[in-house]
């Protein structure tokens, strides 16, 4: 096949198209652009958008002996990612910016156009599975737990994913990490990227204030309706949020106040304790699924990238997906996206559905 | 293998190779006092004197540097320096080296700018500098010839009105050496910016071109090598080879610009034959025998690039790069030129080595790479609805 690897510079994607390559695939390495105003070096292990992590995508497909080549994709990024990412918060939603990625950059714009230009598949080093079976594609969970990716990959369609190739899937961190020193990769030792990459200080707080500005609203008790405080945005606060509130009094049990909901057009955003941050139904729209819905499923419902796991029954009402979750999930928000899988310690949870999150109770 | 990309490098000559070669395996500093030292130095000077014959200029006007983009920071930040006036006027479709120089000295040393904005074919005018000039100016720099869509600026009446001005003009003449006729002195130029590599000489070395009379700070400073101007061990292989390169340059000049253009001429019309809507951009006339700039409607630069380059056919996006992202060329937006259209062009440039055989593999590969490139264009445009 020939194969398209996007290499972020990174261990992960320097190996997956190292793999690629050795499974007798015609590779050509890609890096993509992300950002209109690369920073010239890393800032601690941060980001992924630096001129220092292009070199080191090139450096990688040197040493594999694969063409490469950087793409802009800095217009394409902003507009679907970073834009989408400051309006969802702006509208009191908390986004996930790697999916909305995955979704719109790397398995939209960038496999297009290397559809278009004659590739047959986008590889990246992305920690899930891939398999076909029946002529079906099926997602599946990473074998390391712990990097598991398959939740921001989700609600790729199987049309893109029948064009995606993931050969980390089976593989753990470690052992990617140890197969780059062997291959001769100097990013081996290289820190994982956290966070959001568009946002290398990691502070999304004043990133979006110097975005939207100020627009202040009030912090409300959501029990007794009383005025707690003043803030400057809903932008930001994220539902289970506990620190930084700027509540000066203690709540009257002496119990710590979560951020249980926020209304953008008002500016509230209601405090509240512990228990009432417990959600046990979701409902989540636009859902992209790999099941017919004849009835209610069983299912292991997942809230957010690591983590946030529950057993539920699914089910499809009106075309969007209600989600029964047997056990209560903590700081499920609007705009997250809840994935359903159907458990398989085997072969890996096999991925059933995705949806973004409207309403949860 | 087709290579078309002179003007990022070309070959080097053998006799430059030759010259070089013979020049890696003696030792001696040309600053030095002794024997090796006054060897190393004759073979400097030797060197300077077939330059400075080859390009009208006088032997002391030569100052060796690592090349173009020494050259043009010491013509742009040490005459800004040393002239104490606060107005550079440049040519807005500059390459990067002097862009960027000129753009530092307005941003960190207070200096103000007046941009040369070309026209549509990419041509400084000379109508347009006499507007500019005043009283303030302390240079003016305009390459001789544009690196990326080849269009070739008058410079002698160029440097005529910065005379007139009794400003000192500086020219970025690297892509000029070679391709047309480059005489110091009959320029009017004060300052002229020339590299090895270019040329089919060795990389890292060029010169500037520096009449006695223009003032010029340091930008280096250490041992004042050369004239007090620049400093730095002397690269006595390097400038060997250089010397070498710039006499077969001069030399063979008018025969390579027939050449190159017969050729070049070829390339636009097979190209055209296979892509009927092919856009020829920069100026007709005056333009670098070797250049052909052209816009493919639809397309991206960089999947023509990916593609013909798989088909070992070598070319360039003709712009500047940011960690290798082609930016759409401020040469093109300058003349005009909208910005997907700008996106979607290529720099095919010959050189010495040449041929009809190069050119007619890219006839054949072309047409089938434009349409791929073009269904990845639309492709690249394409949102896909929500699921």
């Amino acid at each position: 096949m020939r194969v398209l690897a996007a290499m972020s510079g990174g261990v992960d994607s320097a190996v997956a198209a190292a793999r690629a390559v050795e499974a007798g695939h015609d590779v050509t390495g890609v890096h993509l652009a992300l950002s209109a105003k690369p920073g010239t070096l890393r800032t601690g292990a941060r980001g992924c958008c630096t001129i220092e992590d292009a070199h080191d995508a090139r450096r990688a497909a040197d040493v594999l002996g694969i063409p490469f080549y950087v793409w802009d994709f800095a217009e394409r990024f902003t507009e679907d990612v970073v834009e989408d990412f400051v309006a969802e918060y702006a509208a009191g939603r908390t986004p996930n910016p790697c999916l909305r990625c995955n979704e719109r950059i790397k398995f939209e714009a960038l496999l297009d156009k290397a559809v278009a230009l004659g590739f047959d598949a986008v590889c990246t080093g992305h920690y899930a599975r891939l398999s076909t079976v029946d002529g079906r594609v099926e997602l599946r969970r990473s074998a390391d737990d712990g990097k598991d990716q398959s939740y921001v990959l989700a609600s790729l369609t199987t049309e893109q994913l029948a064009h995606a190739m993931f050969p980390l899937g089976g593989s753990t961190k470690a052992a990617v990490r140890e197969e780059a020193a062997a291959r001769g990769l100097s990013v081996a030792e290289k820190p994982d990227s956290h966070d959001i990459c568009f946002i290398p200080d990691g502070d999304t707080r004043g990133f979006l204030t110097r975005r939207l500005g100020e627009q202040p609203g009030l912090l409300v008790d959501d029990e007794t309706g009383a005025v707690l405080g003043r803030h400057a945005g809903v932008h930001e606060f994220t539902v289970g949020q506990r620190k930084g509130l700027g509540i000066d009094a203690p709540a009257p049990d002496g119990r710590p106040r979560y951020v249980l909901s926020l209304e953008p057009v008002s500016g509230t955003v209601r405090v509240g304790s512990a228990e009432k941050l417990a959600v046990t139904e979701i409902v989540a729209e636009r859902p992209v699924s790999r099941i017919e819905w004849d009835g209610p499923v069983e299912c292991v419902a997942q809230v957010r990238a690591h983590g946030g796991t529950a057993p539920a029954v699914a089910e499809l009402v009106d075309g969007s997906v209600v989600v029964h979750l047997r056990e209560p999930l903590r700081g499920v928000a609007p705009g997250q996206a809840v994935a359903l899988y159907r458990p398989d310690p085997t072969a890996g949870d096999l991925v059933l559905a995705s949806a973004t999150i409207t309403t949860t109770r | 293998m087709a290579y078309f990309d002179h003007a990022a490098t070309t070959p080097m000559l053998p006799e430059a190779i030759a010259a070089m070669t013979r020049a890696l395996s003696s030792t001696g500093n040309a600053s030095s006092l002794h024997t090796s030292g006054r060897r190393a130095r004759r073979a400097v000077e030797e060197a300077r004197e077939d330059i400075a014959d080859a390009l009208g200029a006088r032997p002391s006007e030569v100052i060796f540097t690592s090349g173009g983009t020494e050259s043009d920071n010491l013509a742009v930040k040490g005459v800004y320096w040393a002239r104490g006036r606060k107005r550079v006027v440049a040519s807005s479709v500059e390459h990067h080296a002097v862009l960027d120089a000129v753009q530092w000295l307005a941003d960190h040393e207070g200096a103000e700018i007046t941009w040369l904005e070309p026209d549509g074919l990419g041509r400084v005018r000379p109508e347009a500098l006499r507007e500019a000039m005043g009283e303030d100016v302390a240079l003016v720099t305009a390459m001789w010839a544009n690196n990326e869509v080849g269009t070739l600026n008058p410079v002698p009446e160029l440097a005529a009105v910065a005379a007139e001005h009794g400003v000192p003009f500086h020219t970025d003449a690297v892509q000029a050496l070679g391709a047309v006729p480059v005489d110091f002195a009959a320029s009017g130029a004060s300052a002229m910016t020339l590299s090895g590599h270019k040329i089919g000489g060795p990389y890292g070395v060029g010169v500037l071109l520096l009449g006695r009379d223009v003032p010029t700070t340091p930008v280096l400073h250490g041992g004042g090598q050369e004239r007090d101007v620049r400093s730095g061990t002397l690269d006595v292989p390097a400038i060997v080879g250089l010397a070498a390169a710039v006499r077969h340059a001069v030399t063979h000049q008018e025969a390579t610009a027939a050449r190159l253009s017969a050729l070049r001429d070829e390339l636009v019309a097979a190209v055209r034959a296979a892509v009927p809507d092919v856009v020829v951009n920069g100026d007709p006339v005056h333009r670098l025998p070797g250049n052909a700039h052209l816009t493919f409607p639809g397309c991206e630069g960089d999947s023509l690039l990916m593609l013909l380059d798989a088909k070992g056919i070598e070319c360039s996006t003709g712009s500047a790069c940011t960690a290798g992202v082609a930016q759409p060329s401020h040469v093109l937006l300058a003349m005009g030129v909208d910005r997907a259209l700008a996106r979607g062009s290529l720099r095919f440039s010959l050189g010495h080595t040449s041929t009809e055989d190069e050119v007619r593999e890219l006839a054949e590969a072309i047409g089938p790479v434009v349409e791929r490139a073009r269904t990845a264009g639309i492709a690249g445009m394409r949102r896909k609805a929500e699921v």
